[in-house]
């Protein structure tokens, strides 16, 4: 299989003059032969040429096959499916019968205009993204600030930090259910320890989008915390001294160095967040525990990735769930282009 | 001239070793199709046959000792059992599986309230069971055989269990309350009408103990009054008719007395809340079929011991139940379905009873001292094989379509929660639920 020790070690030193090298190889395959003098027999030219010519490709072309599963799955399981989506989208298609399409042209996307359950779950998922994403990351860069101060046990901090995001989805929502229960719920139970009413979590339409949040907040926070540490770890201490020698107060370290240095951060784990936020589905999914994926008695909390997922494997309807599907791929594209628009602009103001 | 001998070698070596590879990862791929076909065809000399059954949740065959006993009359087949723990992962994958007639079990599962589906669009991919030997027709009650039926007379699945309801009550609650606690005493308070089983409800609350409720949840009330009529959501001529249905109205508006009479715990069943309701006694009657009563029994653990019993229900009902199918693209077709068809014989149905609670959907079965005999230790030695025989004998012949499931998740986990949990009216409720329908329903 080793192709190139076996090589080396019997081809003779005198047949090429520095053979081995590759720059020395392809000048000698560029330059014609007869410029040269010719020490050998044209037979082993030929072969030294031929040899050449097998490198050059194996240089071309071997990086493109080392990469080349990553695409070929990407391919198999991002692109086709990608793309299988879109072309379902646009036919009658049942789980019933999946091979049985009807061709319905762009009707899935356009009677979402008039679908009240389709804007009900955007509005949820903008609504639960918002409250989730905002305090996330505003904690998340709290946490940084203070695990970046010099600290006894600070690697211990850190990976405590990051343990809820170690946790699956399942437990922590098992467990969020159990906290925000109405009738013996934890939370419910320390409102009442200060003379508050119970609160039914799950069935108001703002209780339930904030239960759903604080576990995506206690998911992520922790995570986005980390990177924003790495990046602060980063910032030249000098950029802090001469602040200080300025006579600059901590909090103002913090605004004027620590947040513009991490401006690229802050931007990247919004764009990340914004994408959980936008596909958000196990939480409320499991939050309703098993009642199926209607997001609640009035689909209060029904995110898009749940109605995508009620309408294809609760109602069997592949067609229409392709075209959540495809529309919250859009809505992604233009999060995306508004995101590169803010970048850009803060790039020219810097 | 050496240098090309040996490039070609290597070119060759190399391609020796993907054709290899790649043969090795087909193979990987074809083994389960290749090697068990040919072995299954030439008979059990050439050695065993492997039967996969597919089925959701726990059936209780292995647990009960089935598959070891088939296994012991038959040495040249082993059985193995795969299971999802839920149907709604369990059925849409069942459902691919079947279009693309590949990763089927020898034996698929199908819920009572998937059949209807089933039998209309996938008889075609399914063997017809009732020419299978050692099915007999007669062994099953009617209704359950016609469910897994379809216009043609093709049977695509046999009947496991079936889930004749009844009520399961605290005695002491109802005695705390001042009502009965007798079983029999009991069922007489409500015999024959779901409108008294509310009347007493409204007795039990007037007196309840703080903090506890005469039911669990109104849409537990509605799904048992719409389970002990006979049409629901289709006509018999398969038309949709939920809107209009004269049992759908009455289930809704006992489930709404129930709601808006303060007599529910405003729970959700098989929820965290519900379990622990079950746990703190919160509630006094729950509509139980024999499956439920394991769960009843786990979920009240000691507290609960000696305090719960099972009076006959209002109207007799059926909730839950399974069919065993065997698809057509199956390796072992035969095979399967004689284990399908051994399964679901008297004899094994009535050791499922005694092992698991799974009521019988063989009438034949009833006779036998393992039904007729069987009696709950911990429900107060309540002689459930007899009192869900007689329920059995009494339920309707249900008229199911293929959207039952979808109809009635709508109507409960959005209709009557809104009412029941939401305090919303039970017209808006109503309204809720339709518009959920209509949506769930358009394709």
């Amino acid at each position: 299989m080793d192709g190139r020790t076996t090589r080396s070690p019997d081809s003779p030193a005198t047949d090429t003059p520095a053979s081995g090298s590759p720059v020395s190889d392809r000048s000698a395959s560029e330059t014609p032969a007869s410029d040269r003098p010719a020490p050998d027999s044209p037979a082993a030219v030929r072969a030294r040429e031929r040899r050449s010519r097998r490198y050059r490709r194996d240089l071309r072309w071997s990086p493109y096959l080392f990469i080349a599963p990553f695409f070929l799955f990407f391919a198999a399981f991002g692109l086709f499916p990608l793309l299988y989506t879109g072309w379902a989208a646009l036919h009658r298609v049942e789980l019933t019968a999946p091979t049985d399409m009807e061709w319905a042209g762009l009707r899935n996307f356009t009677r979402l205009l008039g679908d009240d359950f389709f804007w009900n779950a955007l509005g949820n998922t903008f609504v639960i993204g918002v409250l989730s994403t905002v305090p996330q990351l505003l904690m998340a860069l709290g946490l940084a600030h203070l695990l970046n101060y010099r600290l006894r046990g600070s690697m211990f901090f850190r990976v405590a930090v990051l343990t809820p995001y170690a946790t699956s989805v399942a437990a922590a929502t098992l467990v969020f259910v159990l906290l925000f229960g109405r009738d013996y719920g934890l939370v419910n139970w320390l409102l009442s320890t200060v003379g508050a009413d119970g609160v039914d979590w799950e069935n108001g339409s703002w209780t339930s989008k904030l239960a759903v949040s604080t576990i995506v907040v206690w998911r992520w926070t922790g995570y986005n915390a980390l990177i924003y540490l790495a990046a602060m770890q980063a910032i030249p201490h000098d950029l802090y001294e001469s602040a200080a020698l300025d006579g600059a107060s901590r909090w103002q370290q913090f605004r004027y160095v620590t947040i513009p240095s991490l401006r690229p951060t802050i931007l990247f784990t919004c764009v990340v967040s914004t994408i959980g936020a936008t596909q958000l589905f196990g939480e409320p999914l499991l939050f309703s525990g098993s009642a199926g994926a209607s997001g609640g008695a009035d689909h209060q909390y029904q995110t898009l990735g749940l109605y995508l997922y009620e309408q294809g494997w609760v109602n069997l309807h592949l067609g229409r769930a392709s075209a959540i599907a495809w529309t919250m791929f859009l809505i992604l594209l233009v999060i995306a282009a508004v995101n590169a628009l803010i970048a850009r602009r803060l790039r020219t103001s810097q | 001239m050496r240098t090309t001998i040996r490039g070609t070698r290597r070119r060759a070596v190399a391609l020796t070793a993907a054709v290899a590879l790649g043969a090795a990862l087909l193979g990987g791929c074809a083994e389960d199709s290749d090697a068990p076909g040919a072995k299954g065809s030439s008979g059990a000399a050439a050695g065993k046959t492997t039967l996969t059954v597919g089925v959701f949740g726990v059936f209780g065959y292995k647990q009960a000792g089935l598959y070891d006993a088939y296994m012991k009359l038959h040495p040249d087949i082993t059985i193995k059992e795969t299971s999802i723990e839920r149907n709604e992962n369990y059925y849409p994958q069942l459902l691919t599986h079947l279009s693309t007639g590949s990763g089927l079990a020898d034996i698929q599962a199908v819920e009572v309230n998937n059949i209807a589906e089933v039998t209309a669009t996938q008889a075609g991919k399914l063997v017809d069971l009732s020419k299978a030997p050692g099915v007999r027709k007669a062994d099953f009650i009617p209704w359950k055989w016609a469910q897994a039926t379809n216009a043609s007379g093709k049977t695509v699945g046999l009947g496991t269990d079936i889930g004749p309801m009844a009520i399961c009550y605290r005695k002491d609650l109802f005695a705390k309350a001042g009502l009965p606690t007798d079983r029999d005493a009991v069922a007489k308070l409500w015999a024959g009408d779901w409108g008294k089983y509310l009347d007493v409800g409204k007795r039990f609350q007037d007196k309840a103990p703080a903090g506890t409720s005469f039911v669990d949840s109104a849409s537990g009330v509605y799904n048992a009054v719409i389970s002990s009529s006979a049409e629901r959501y289709y006509d018999r001529e398969g038309k949709l008719v939920y809107k209009d249905s004269p049992s759908v109205r009455q289930a809704w508006d006992a489930a709404m007395r129930a709601a808006t009479g303060r007599l529910t715990a405003r729970l959700q069943q098989f929820q965290k809340s519900w379990d622990q309701a079950y746990a703190n006694g919160r509630f006094a009657t729950v509509s139980c079929p024999p499956w439920m009563l394991g769960y009843i029994k786990e979920k009240s653990g000691d507290n609960g011991r000696d305090k719960w019993d099972v009076a006959a229900a209002p109207k007799p009902g059926n909730w839950g139940g399974s069919f065993l199918a065997v698809p057509e693209a199956g390796r072992h077709k035969s095979e399967a379905a004689k284990l399908a068809a051994w399964l679901t014989a008297p004899e094994q149905q009535a050791k499922l009873f005694t092992k698991q609670a799974s009521f019988p959907s063989a009438r034949a079965a009833y006779g036998l001292p393992a039904v007729s005999g069987a009696k709950h230790p911990y429900f107060g030695d309540a002689p459930i094989g007899k009192i869900f025989a007689a329920a059995a004998e009494g339920i309707p012949d249900q008229v199911l379509g293929p959207k039952d499931l979808t109809v009635n998740q709508n109507i409960t986990d959005v209709g009557v929660l809104q009412v029941d949990q939401q305090g919303k009216t039970p017209e808006q409720g109503w309204r809720a639920a339709v518009e959920s329908i209509d949506n769930a329903l358009d394709q």
